[in-house]
């Protein structure tokens, strides 16, 4: 396992990943450079959720709304650092010829997300006040 | 990089420069979320900074994206995402996110 000072490095000294490998097919590249846009429109998404919990549910009580605004905006954070950090290394992966790294991030995004909305639901559900 | 005129049949830099298009444009609607989200108490001193800034994160978003855009038209073979265009389109969510935070406590 590589340790997080070293994916740091990696991150700002674009030249580390040139060294390595060899250059994949440029289209393989421009696909990963597509899905870490995904994952940073996801994470967008995510803090525009945060903004919007605050801004279009004025009526909740305050430790709930500012509680799933901040899930929200911290899942939005921890998706954008990870988009970055899984685009180096599939690009590494990609130019030493390795197998792609798997996640279990995806899972706990899903599970963060569905935790917010059965909150969510409870409380329309139950009242606003609460 | 080879400067050969030919185009790529599967249209790969296109549908990479529309991928920073559609990024581009979450982006606007989180830094207008959190242009609303500032101007909500009123047209204070500290709001309208707050708008500055988000305007401004918007405007290096978009930066980022257009030189990337350029760079894609620019050959049919393009280069690589540099790590530290990513890192700027990492920071400019995290950015706004730090505003949202910032106006919620």
């Amino acid at each position: 396992m590589i340790s997080i000072a070293q994916t740091l490095r990696l991150w700002f000294a674009p030249e580390r990943i040139g060294e390595e490998g060899e250059t994949p097919d440029y289209r393989f590249s421009l696909a990963n450079e597509r899905t870490f846009l995904a994952w940073i429109r996801t994470s967008l998404a995510l803090v525009g959720g945060g903004f919007a919990v605050d801004q279009f549910l004025p009526d909740l009580r305050w430790g709930v709304r500012v509680g799933l605004a901040l899930a929200l905006l911290a899942a939005g954070v921890l998706c954008a650092l990870r988009a970055v950090n899984h685009w180096v290394r599939c690009e590494r992966a990609m130019r030493r010829g390795e197998d792609l790294p798997v996640s279990r991030f995806p899972t706990l995004l899903s599970v963060v997300v569905a935790g917010v909305a059965v909150v969510m639901v409870v409380v329309v559900v139950f009242g606003w006040a609460g | 990089m080879t400067g050969a005129p030919d185009r790529d049949p599967g249209l790969q830099p296109e549908r990479t420069r529309l991928a920073w298009r559609r990024t581009t444009l979450s982006c606007t609607v989180a830094a207008v979320l959190a242009a609303k989200q500032a101007l909500h108490g009123g047209r204070t001193p500290v709001a309208l900074v707050a708008v500055a800034l988000s305007g401004l994160v918007w405007l290096g978003f978009l930066a980022v994206a257009h030189r990337r855009i350029q760079s894609l038209t620019r050959s049919a073979r393009p280069g690589v995402l540099r790590p530290r265009e990513a890192v700027a389109a990492l920071a400019c969510v995290a950015a706004l996110a730090l505003f949202a935070v910032a106006m919620l406590l």
